[in-house]
């Protein structure tokens, strides 16, 4: 995604002086976005113009800005309103995640990884659960894993309401905003009510989950569907047919297949292109198997297939909440190892041993043999895996989260070349990025 | 998991009763890598198929998968620092350098997946880019680059990613701090 | 005695009182929304938690426009020296809320990448703790920071300084390790 061109040709000659002194103005290093030159363009099988009026700005946008979804810093090379070229520029929420997860000992680990994406808390859990699950070979109980997959299309009803409402802000239908964080707001009810904490729950942890269903969990989950379903019928009255919707984002932002999948890019916008991959079908995990449920996928790659593909994907989350409800077998809801899962508090008063497993589980951790492993779930921004290597400690070696937003975000730069800078808003609004997954 | 085994065949062990002939490798794709480049090696890790290539080959092997074997899209790019390694598995035929460079490939057409690792010594670390192959490859490596200092040959725009353009060092590494800050809480005069 | 039975039409009041009402009553946010504190600040704005009976529910892009910067997330390295420049470019007068832990004091990532508490930065006027602190914390942030505004100093004024929050000189070499090798 360079710029860097080895010379310019005339009539954009700038002397070098000037060009030194406005590097060292913008003190943008790497980071720079240098304008294209007439060889780029037409090589390209773009048109130079003629006359060579002006020379193109190059703006930047971000990273605080209202838009951007976070701390994303775009930098664009404008003629007038038209976007040229676009590059991300990322970063400025890096945490180190990936070396604090070294650190951490895997007990730890998911409270860690569940802040990387920060709208769908659960998808980050249980990938790391599951890699740590994977290295360490233990079969997960039933009953958890339905518990796992419940929580997980919670939340990603809880990401794509998020979306909804960012979204439509992002485009001025501001009262998307208020309509769906007030779905969100349910879901974020059910999330306190079963683990005690509205996001960054980590609940879903290695060998099962952190505790049982409450009482009475049926009926509240049940009534949250239905608000839901409402809400999404609301919203698509509202924006699916609305005019002036349709005007901003049909044909916006078209990507093909070929480039998404040379790009890495998963999740809705793969699907938009027309190709229909959910891992939850090709590879299931969990019980995706024994639930029902359509993949929702369009052809024609825009900005509002990307909106209408998150909009219907809260229905068919419902639909799997629904039939969790109906099914949720009984059972463990964590693996019966004393090694690696905590005993129940109860127990710690009565037994020496339950005393000394719960200090050492959390003091020390327990021990994954040696070994590597890649396991990959679909989040609700496409395909989100953990790499993980052990050396037999209690820690990781090497824990590295792959992001889709990492991957999704090489998509803005064929996306966003040649619109308008309010496209350009659009565009980024749709490839839905969280920051804190690019950044890690 | 149902991602791991190859849905394409059923493997039976060749059954020579030989007990010289090599032990025929399980997963097709493993086993056309590692005829093509002598020096792989085939390794199955948690059901899952790896394969270790010799670090000037991995350019080459990235076009084969996605030229004649259908691996529609590159993963995932990620480094390993082994520095400091409890215990490390030893394969037989792969010399165990420092660094690690772990290449996930997926194909969706025939619906599996292949790793392939490289060694890359501490002493010169680089490796070809797959940027030419699969573009989608740009953003990882800068990373890898950034955080671990792993040069990739044929990158167009090898430069820091996610730390900022000015810093020393390299994060990830296991001889770079975490630089922690003591803290210090109130009425404990010692730092943790 | 209602308005309609008072005997003149004015009302007399402290200069101070006037101001101070017409400052906490409508403080106007500006968007630093990093990381996950971030949802929790829009879930305060939006219409369960609502802000706006506090006067504060517009969020000012623009830092010339905005009294208040909430910073809600965890600041890395790269970002600190846009986050001066936001606060730098907020007008008199002005306040800082940290939300969350990682901005308060780094949070649980105590490492290269995060700025251990953004008060190494900016004045702090209210620490929320929480990871991410719900709405009705960070509500109780808000109105601690209003009392501030009704019993505090007029005519407060920070003190330029160029060493920033805590003393840290802020035109050193960036933090960072020599490679190894």
């Amino acid at each position: 995604m360079t710029q860097d061109q080895p010379g310019r040709t005339e009539p954009n000659d700038v002397s070098s002086a000037e060009e030194a002194r406005l590097e060292r103005q913008t003190d943008e290093g790497a980071q720079q976005l240098k304008p294209r030159t007439r060889e780029m363009v037409l090589a390209g099988g773009g048109m130079w113009p003629q006359d060579d009026l002006g020379d193109t700005m190059i703006i930047n946008m971000g990273p605080q800005h209202p838009s951007t979804h976070g701390v994303l810093r775009l930098m664009m090379e404008l003629d007038g309103e038209d976007v040229l070229q676009i590059k991300p520029v990322i970063g400025y929420l890096h945490t180190g995640m990936e070396k604090t997860g070294e650190e951490l000992t895997y007990v730890q680990g998911t409270t860690n990884v569940t802040r990387m994406d920060y709208a769908s808390n659960f998808a980050n859990e249980l990938v790391y659960s599951m890699a740590v699950e994977r290295l360490l070979d233990v079969e997960v109980p039933e009953r958890a894993t339905w518990i796992r997959m419940l929580m997980c299309e919670l939340s990603r009803m809880a990401s794509h309401l998020l979306f909804q409402a960012t979204n439509g802000m992002d485009m001025g239908a501001v009262s998307m905003l208020l309509y769906g964080w007030r779905e969100r707001e349910e879901v974020l009810r059910v999330f306190e009510l079963v683990t005690g904490l509205r996001m960054n729950c980590n609940y879903i942890r290695p060998g099962g989950v952190a505790a049982d269903l409450p009482d009475g969990w049926q009926q509240k989950i049940l009534e949250v569907c239905d608000l839901v379903v409402a809400g999404v019928a609301e919203y698509d009255e509202m924006l699916s047919q609305n005019p002036i919707w349709l005007e901003r984002t049909v044909g916006l932002g078209v990507i093909t297949t070929e480039q998404c999948l040379d790009l890495s890019i998963t999740g809705p916008i793969l699907r938009s292109t027309g190709f229909a991959w959910d891992l939850r079908k090709a590879q299931p995990y969990l019980a995706y198997d024994q639930v029902e449920f359509d993949t929702i996928y369009t052809s024609n790659g825009d900005v509002y297939d990307r909106f209408r593909i998150r909009l219907y994907e809260i229905l068919e989350s419902v639909k799997i909440v629904r039939q969790c409800v109906e099914k949720m077998p009984d059972g463990d809801y964590r693996v019966q190892d004393k090694k690696l899962t905590p005993p129940p508090r109860a127990r710690i008063d009565e037994s020496m041993e339950a005393l000394i497993h719960h200090f050492k589980l959390f003091t020390e951790g327990f021990k994954v043999p040696a070994g590597e492993t890649y396991v990959s779930i679909e989040s609700p921004r496409g395909e989100i895996g953990c790499y993980m290597v052990s050396d037999g400690s209690s820690k990781p070696v090497r824990m590295h989260i792959r992001g889709p937003s990492f991957y999704n975000l090489q998509s803005i730069g064929p996306m966003g070349s040649d619109s308008l800078v309010a496209d350009a808003v659009a565009i980024v609004s749709s490839v839905d990025p969280i920051l804190g997954e690019v950044d890690r | 998991m149902a991602d791991d085994t190859a849905r394409e065949e059923d493997h039976e062990p060749a059954d020579t009763g030989d007990e010289t002939a090599p032990v025929p490798i399980p997963d097709e794709v493993g086993a056309a890598i590692v005829a093509r480049f002598p020096g792989s090696v085939f390794v199955e890790s948690h059901g899952q198929p790896v394969v270790y290539v010799e670090r000037a080959v991995m350019a080459d092997v990235a076009r084969m998968l996605r030229d004649e074997e259908q691996f529609t899209m590159l993963v995932d790019t990620v480094a390993v620092d082994h520095l400091l390694d409890g215990s490390r598995p030893e394969i037989e035929g792969v010399a165990a350098e420092r660094f690690e460079v772990v290449v996930n490939f997926l194909s969706h057409t025939r619906n599996r997946r292949i790793r392939i690792v490289s060694e890359v010594p501490a002493t010169d670390p680089t490796v070809p880019s797959l940027t030419p192959v699969y573009a989608g490859a740009n953003f990882p490596e800068r990373e890898s680059y950034d955080l671990f200092g792993i040069t990739f040959e044929g990158h167009p725009d090898l430069t820091r990613i996610l730390m900022p353009d000015d810093w020393h060092g390299h994060p990830l590494r296991k001889d770079d701090a975490a630089a922690r800050v003591p803290v210090t809480f109130k009425g404990d005069p010692s730092p943790r | 005695m209602g308005l309609d039975q008072m005997p003149h039409n004015f009302l007399t009041a402290r200069l101070e009182d006037v101001v101070r009402w017409g400052r906490r009553n409508s403080v106007f946010p500006a968007t630093f929304g990093l990381a996950c504190c971030a949802i929790e600040m829009m879930a305060t704005g939006a219409a369960h938690y609502d802000l706006a009976r506090f006067g504060m529910e517009v969020f000012r892009a623009s830092p010339r426009q905005a009294d208040l910067m909430i910073v809600a997330g965890r600041v890395s390295q790269k970002m600190a020296p846009v986050l001066r420049q936001v606060y730098d470019q907020m007008v008199e007068p002005k306040w800082v809320i940290s939300m969350g832990v990682c901005a308060s004091s780094g949070g649980m990532f105590n490492n290269y990448a995060i700025v251990q508490g953004v008060d190494q930065i900016v004045p702090v006027d209210v620490y929320v703790p929480g990871c991410p602190p719900g709405p009705e914390t960070l509500m109780h942030g808000i109105l601690t920071l209003h009392e501030q505004i009704r019993s505090g100093e007029l005519l407060r004024r920070r003190e330029a300084s160029p060493t920033g929050g805590a003393g840290i000189d802020l035109g050193r070499e960036p933090v960072g390790l020599p490679a190894s090798s």
